[in-house]
């Protein structure tokens, strides 16, 4: 077991995928000489040369639309949209084309192939480059969604989305690029569409998602060492397809949930999970389901201001302490 | 190198069948059979036979949602298009897709793309999977003069040069990107051919209702691609002889200019060009009695077909078959 950073974990998952299959490719602005804006593809290049690791221009649709062409004529692309803020400018190519091709054409098309992209706030990067846009992806049928928060989870989940047969967006949260933790040694895949529950508790149910993972946890702990407050915390690591059983199972053992998102408030994924929750767990609940989001405003770049836009432990202490008191 | 009587004679043939399908795709229409939108390219069909003709079998195709007639001449059948603009099952697509979207994977027709742009950035894709797989294939992609405005247009040539990809960009212009003129809006006369030298192509302005030159050019394109050559941009210059789609009567457009194109109409044009090289009225006539039967039939098949099963109403989100967003 190898103590990786999150963005060496990144590298890693691509390199095991590119020894593993000539057809995997990887093509973004930067992704070969520089290794990378946030340095994730560090190596690439020198182990797999300039046919497989590309450099384009900054030209967002000629890249997601070269990889959709090339993932219906037998490769698997790999794109690196730099700043998952940048799916704005090729959002044609993702929701109008690479998600309905496959159901348009009757099956015809299929369409392996991932688009690997820097998503989320705490860099102080201000409302363009800090933004959490799964929710955008998850209202277009046909995208599948990955936002891993472990390095573990990094390598083998993007593995795993190199390996599958539709399309996936990979949310990796650039806040958590420095981070570090154990990925196994040896070929690592873990499967997409399963939660991981990451610390088993009686009282309430804390669902999470990438940089608030930590922060639930680190909730967690304040409530059991606070308030003695034995809260569940879900890692989702995927909106589609979403672990509905494990959330309603944990659930179901607490009584009680709380959803922890980045994202601002209106149609975050918590909202789903939350109809869910309420439609198919209603009689055991017992109180009303909470969600911390980021409130519905663009983020600020200052220190101060951004940290108190987003979701933090002593916020999601504080609403999982109203649920529970 | 001289084109064969039987080449000519064959896009004589392909022209007349896009003629015919799209006709009686009118007719459909007008009968209420076909719901929706559909965009017809009557008086185009000289770009899509003259490049039908010059691409290998396994080139790809990739054109707008006005591409009934590039979906028939790389050999889907007449059915499984009128099939498809019915909406049964008798449909390309079985109904999931309409007109817009006419796919053929097997006849390497990778589809009919319905937002301005996008599909030259993926016939760069399909472009660039043939030169890593050394296969020697080509993407041809076809769009409108409407197309150049947009800034996918613009990425997708820069792309294509800088990587070298075996891609050939056609340009019909029909002088309307929808019920605007295109002169109106475009700072450049030509709207593709004078981009050309922006991306280090050559300008190519070819007369897209000479089934010939059109033939000529798509080889010359095709070749240049297949060797290892690049990129090329075609403006094919063409007229269509009704509105934008099913709703557009096409008003618009002046009185003799429309009378002027309808002189130029590429079948009657090239009738008598046939004539005049010595092939007799018989042999045309025989492929124009030949292609009547084929809509004829086809037109019946594709009429009495039943509707879509209910089921596939949620099938084929992904590659398992299935819709499943949830366990």
């Amino acid at each position: 077991m190898a103590q990786l950073t999150y963005r060496d974990a990144v590298a890693a998952g691509m390199a095991q995928e590119m020894r593993r299959d000539p057809n995997v490719v990887l093509l973004g602005e930067d992704v070969a000489a520089a290794g990378g804006v946030f340095k994730a593809t560090v190596g690439l290049l020198d182990e797999f040369g300039a046919k497989r690791v590309k450099d384009t221009p900054i030209s967002e649709q000629a890249i997601v639309g070269a990889a959709m062409g090339a993932a219906m004529t037998g490769l698997r692309p790999v794109v690196d949209l730099m700043f998952s803020d940048f799916f704005a400018v090729c959002w044609d190519i993702v929701a109008n084309q690479i998600a309905k091709t496959r159901y348009m054409t009757d099956g015809q098309v299929t369409l392996p192939l991932v688009i690997r992209s820097a998503n989320g706030a705490g860099s102080r990067f201000g409302a363009q480059h800090s933004q959490s846009v799964e929710n955008w992806a998850m209202t277009i049928p046909g995208l599948k969604i990955v936002a891993p928060a472990f390095p573990g989870d990094v390598k083998g989940m993007l593995a795993a989305a190199i390996r599958d047969e539709d399309p996936v967006l990979f949310f990796e949260q650039k806040s958590l690029y420095a981070t570090k933790g154990e990925v196994p040694d040896g070929e690592h895949v873990i499967e997409l569409g399963k939660a991981n529950v990451i610390r088993e508790g009686t009282d309430v149910t804390i669902v999470a998602l990438a940089l608030m993972v930590p922060r639930a946890l680190k909730a967690a702990e304040m409530l059991q060492e606070q308030h003695g407050i034995n809260a569940t915390v879900i890692d989702l690591r995927s909106l589609v397809p979403l672990d509905t059983q494990t959330i309603l199972r944990e659930v179901a053992k607490t009584g009680r949930l709380v959803t922890v998102e980045e994202n601002p408030r209106l149609c975050g994924w918590g909202a789903e999970i939350s109809s869910i929750v309420a439609e198919e767990l209603f009689w055991d609940l017992d109180g009303p389901i909470v969600r911390v989001t980021t409130p519905h405003i663009p983020l600020a770049a200052a220190n101060n201001l951004e940290d108190a836009q987003l979701p933090n432990p002593e916020r999601i202490v504080a609403s999982v302490r109203q649920l529970v008191d | 190198m001289p084109i064969s009587a039987e080449t000519r004679l064959k896009l004589y043939r392909s022209m007349l069948e896009c003629r015919v399908l799209e006709k009686r795709a009118y007719d459909l229409f007008m009968q209420n059979l076909i719901k929706g939108t559909s965009h017809l390219a009557l008086g185009q069909e000289a770009i899509a036979a003259g490049f039908g003709m010059a691409m290998r079998p396994d080139d790809y195709t990739f054109c707008t949602y006005r591409g009934h007639n590039h979906t028939l001449v790389r050999g889907v059948s007449m059915t499984a298009i009128l099939g498809e603009l019915m909406g049964n099952s008798s449909g390309l697509m079985r109904g999931k897709g309409g007109s817009m979207h006419l796919t053929s994977v097997k006849h390497h027709m990778m589809g009919s793309y319905a937002i301005i742009g996008a599909h030259l950035t993926i016939a760069n894709g399909a472009a660039w999977s043939a030169q890593y797989r050394g296969t020697e294939q080509v993407a041809v992609c076809f769009f409108g003069d409407g197309t150049t405005n947009i800034g996918a247009f613009h990425e997708a040539l820069n792309f294509a040069v800088i990587w070298k990809l075996p891609v050939v960009f056609v340009c019909e212009n029909n002088l309307y990107m929808e019920y605007t003129s295109i002169h109106d809006v475009t700072a450049v006369e030509h709207p593709a051919a004078d981009r050309a030298s922006a991306y280090g192509l050559e300008p190519v302005l070819i007369d897209g209702n000479d089934v010939d030159v059109v033939y000529r050019t798509a080889q010359r394109a095709l070749e240049l691609a297949r060797r290892g050559g690049g990129p090329s941009l075609i403006e094919a210059e063409t007229y269509r002889h009704g509105g934008h789609s099913r709703a557009d009567p096409g008003k618009y457009r002046p009185d003799d200019e429309v009378k002027a194109w309808l002189a130029k109409d590429p079948l009657p044009r090239y009738r008598t060009r046939l004539l005049q090289m010595g092939i007799t009225e018989g042999e045309i006539e025989k492929i124009e009695g030949e292609t009547q039967a084929a809509i004829d039939g086809a037109t019946e098949t594709a009429r009495t077909a039943p509707p879509p099963p209910l089921e596939i109403a949620d099938q084929d989100v992904w590659a398992n078959g299935g819709s499943a967003w949830r366990n």
